[in-house]
């Protein structure tokens, strides 16, 4: 595994300073109380136990997403559709918690695991369509997420929905679909335990196993993957379809754990909320833990300083916008890095010739 | 079947295709540019919602609908600006720093709605102003024809002849030629001293110009107000759309009608009671099945020609 050098802990810090001092500006300049409303966006998250549960139950499906993004992005495959995976997984779940057999148990893993399953497939399209057909798996996953949203709320609006809720849900899920709650006076779920089980599940996948390394190879270089007898085309399809289970276990994760119904009538975004995670985490599986940590603390921050002060947190947003494009920025501080690579140059130049 | 059979034989059908083409069209011209120059542009969609809320807001505030559609096409190019730079200045990935800036343009745009009229959903609380709409002198009293391609959309005329102007602009001018060089071949442009990095500029902001004209026609014509996310995948679509007509504007054209005629469908479908779940999809589906037909049918070409340059004797004609 590659060092993850002090020059990219710089680069990461540095970013987000700038899209907090960005933050700050916009608020300077469109809020009466800046200061006020900073504070809680940056402290929000840790000033109450139950804003810390909110914070951690608010990373677990960032988690999922981040891990299912970095499989694909580490073969280097752009399919973004994360979002729509995590919406049909949703259904999926929704689904089989409603109608499955209530065993206890048995019956949340069932539920799980018919998440996955859905998630895979609604991946594996793109992935076939690419494996096949060499049709781009950017747009077709673009296209798959609006798809999963008109035909996941079909499927629950119209077969699961509950109209006594007086608002549109689906019908409440049987106590054996729920995930155990950890403590006892807060709703802080089981979910992040399966979440950070998954961060050492998809880290053995990329780097312990045969179909990691091949997924790996395939993004380090293409055709010396295919010239080392790995047949991409497996890779591709495989690749896609593992994220997307991934994701469709998020979708799961979050009604069993969170909400007990799907409440979704607009697509919650955790999807490309991964992307970022993921690029922040290098793509790397152990450091997505963190890197959702920190996209949560900042998604949390925002909603706190929603309701404290009345400021739409879609502000983050456009801050993640700005971590994105200076993360991905291969010239941005790159003089920091010439000079140690010159650094280590003349060191080794000097050890070498005494 | 009789009623949507009715509805698609009429002359309203015919003007309601031309008016959903239309942002997809403008759409299809700036993913032109950008895959001609080979430089895909994911954040048309983007750029197309930062203009859809410039040219409401401006016009709004100004009380004037041209001055608010400057506005609009001024934020979309400078969001093309700003990928520009990311990607040929800081050398950040064209695709990452596409979905980044598709974030902003929704983060931003939603967060100041909110600022200036208290609601997140749309902008109706504003009296904003929209661009007139045009009556062809002559051809507004034939009868079928004059309902069916007068008094459109000021922008519904200009997005049709400004395909020809595109068409025009890469296969007829100095510029265009150059745009063409450097999409196919970035290396040998740069040998013989174009420079890639300010022709992909251009190629962006032009880019950038149409998918602004394309989100002001939604805010200020289609529409008279802002949506949140209005632009609803319309810059994605346009994506694959050009990809079907492929490097031509007129082909790209033809591309942008068929969708424009899918999503014109699904409004007929919504008036005979079909779940709106189901037509809303109907874009998107088809997009899909679209582009799997055409990604098939690259390969067989490409498979024909790989089989037909092994033949020594046909080798001349290619």
């Amino acid at each position: 595994m590659k060092r993850f050098a002090a020059y990219e802990w710089i680069r990461t810090a540095v970013t987000i300073a700038i899209a907090l001092a960005l933050g700050y500006l916009v608020l300077v300049f469109t809020v009466d109380d800046p200061n006020e409303a900073f504070k809680w966006f940056l402290w929000g998250p840790i000033s109450r136990v139950r804003r810390m549960v909110e914070l951690i139950n608010y990373t677990v499906p960032l988690i999922f997403t981040g891990l299912a993004v970095s499989i694909v992005f580490q073969a280097e495959i752009f399919n973004i559709g994360a979002e729509g995976q995590l919406f049909m997984g949703a259904v999926g779940a929704t689904f089989a918690a409603l109608y499955f057999p209530q065993i206890p148990v048995l019956h949340v893993v069932l539920v799980a695991a018919f998440a996955m399953l859905v998630g895979g497939a609604w991946a594996g399209i793109p992935a076939y369509m690419k494996a096949k057909w060499n049709a781009s798996e950017l747009v077709s996953s673009l296209m798959m997420n609006y798809v999963a949203f008109f035909l996941g709320l079909y499927f629950v609006n119209y077969h699961m929905r509950d109209l006594k809720a007086g608002y549109l849900v689906s019908y409440k899920f049987p106590e054996t679909a729920w995930l155990p709650r950890l403590l006892r006076r807060y709703n802080l779920h089981a979910g992040i335990l399966i979440a950070v089980a998954f961060v050492f599940v998809v880290w053995f996948f990329l780097y312990r196993t045969r179909y990691g390394y091949e997924i790996r190879m395939m993004g380090f270089n293409k055709n010396f993957a295919r010239f080392s007898g790995i047949k991409v085309r497996n890779v591709v399809l495989y690749a896609q379809i593992v994220s997307g289970m991934v994701a469709g276990l998020a979708g799961a994760v979050e009604l069993m754990g969170l909400y007990k119904r799907f409440v979704w009538q607009v697509s919650p975004g955790y999807g490309f909320d991964g992307i970022i995670v993921s690029l922040l985490a290098r793509n790397n599986p152990l450091l997505v833990l963190p890197a959702a940590f920190l996209v949560g603390y900042l998604r949390t921050g925002a909603y706190i300083m929603s309701r404290m002060t009345g400021i739409a947190p879609e502000i983050v947003t456009t801050l993640q916008a700005v971590i994105i494009l200076l993360i991905t920025a291969e010239a941005f501080l790159e003089f920091l890095k010439r000079r140690k690579i010159i650094k280590e140059a003349m060191k080794t130049e000097g050890g070498e010739n005494p | 079947m009789s009623e949507i059979a009715k509805g698609i034989l009429s002359a309203e059908f015919v003007y309601s295709v031309l008016r959903v083409t239309t942002p997809l069209l403008f759409a299809v011209m700036g993913a032109l540019f950008s895959e001609i120059a080979g430089v895909i542009n994911i954040a048309l969609e983007g750029m197309m919602l930062m203009a859809a809320f410039w040219g409401v807001i401006v016009s709004a505030f100004t009380g004037s609908a041209w001055i608010g559609m400057l506005a609009g096409l001024a934020s979309a190019l400078l969001l093309a600006l700003a990928l520009a730079y990311f990607h040929l200045n800081l050398r950040t990935n064209l695709i990452l720093a596409g979905i980044a800036l598709n974030l902003f343009a929704s983060g931003s745009t939603v967060f100041l709605l909110y600022l200036i009229s208290g609601d997140k959903g749309s902008s109706a609380s504003i009296k904003s102003y929209v661009l007139p709409r045009i009556e062809i002198p002559i051809l507004k009293d034939i009868p079928f024809i004059g309902e069916a391609f007068s008094g459109h959309h000021i922008l519904t005329y200009v997005a049709f002849i400004t395909v020809f102007l595109v068409q025009y602009l890469i296969y007829r001018t100095p510029l265009g030629l150059k745009m063409r060089a450097v999409g196919e071949n970035p290396e040998a442009a740069e040998s013989v001293g174009i420079s890639v990095k300010r022709v992909r500029y251009i190629a962006l902001l032009l880019s950038g110009l149409m998918a602004g004209f394309g989100g002001v026609f939604l805010s200020m014509g289609y529409v008279s107000w802002f949506a949140r996310d209005m632009t609803s995948g319309r810059g994605f679509i346009a994506l694959a759309a050009q990809a079907l007509g492929g490097k031509s504007a007129i082909g790209g054209m033809l591309g942008a009608m068929l969708f424009g005629l899918a999503e014109a469908l699904s409004y007929t479908f919504q008036a005979i009671r079909i779940p709106s779940e189901f037509t809303n999809m109907m874009p998107f589906v088809f997009t899909l099945i679209a582009l799997a037909v055409y990604a098939r049918s690259l390969l067989v070409k490409h498979k024909k020609a790989s089989i037909a340059k092994t033949k020594p004797d046909v080798e001349s004609e290619v």
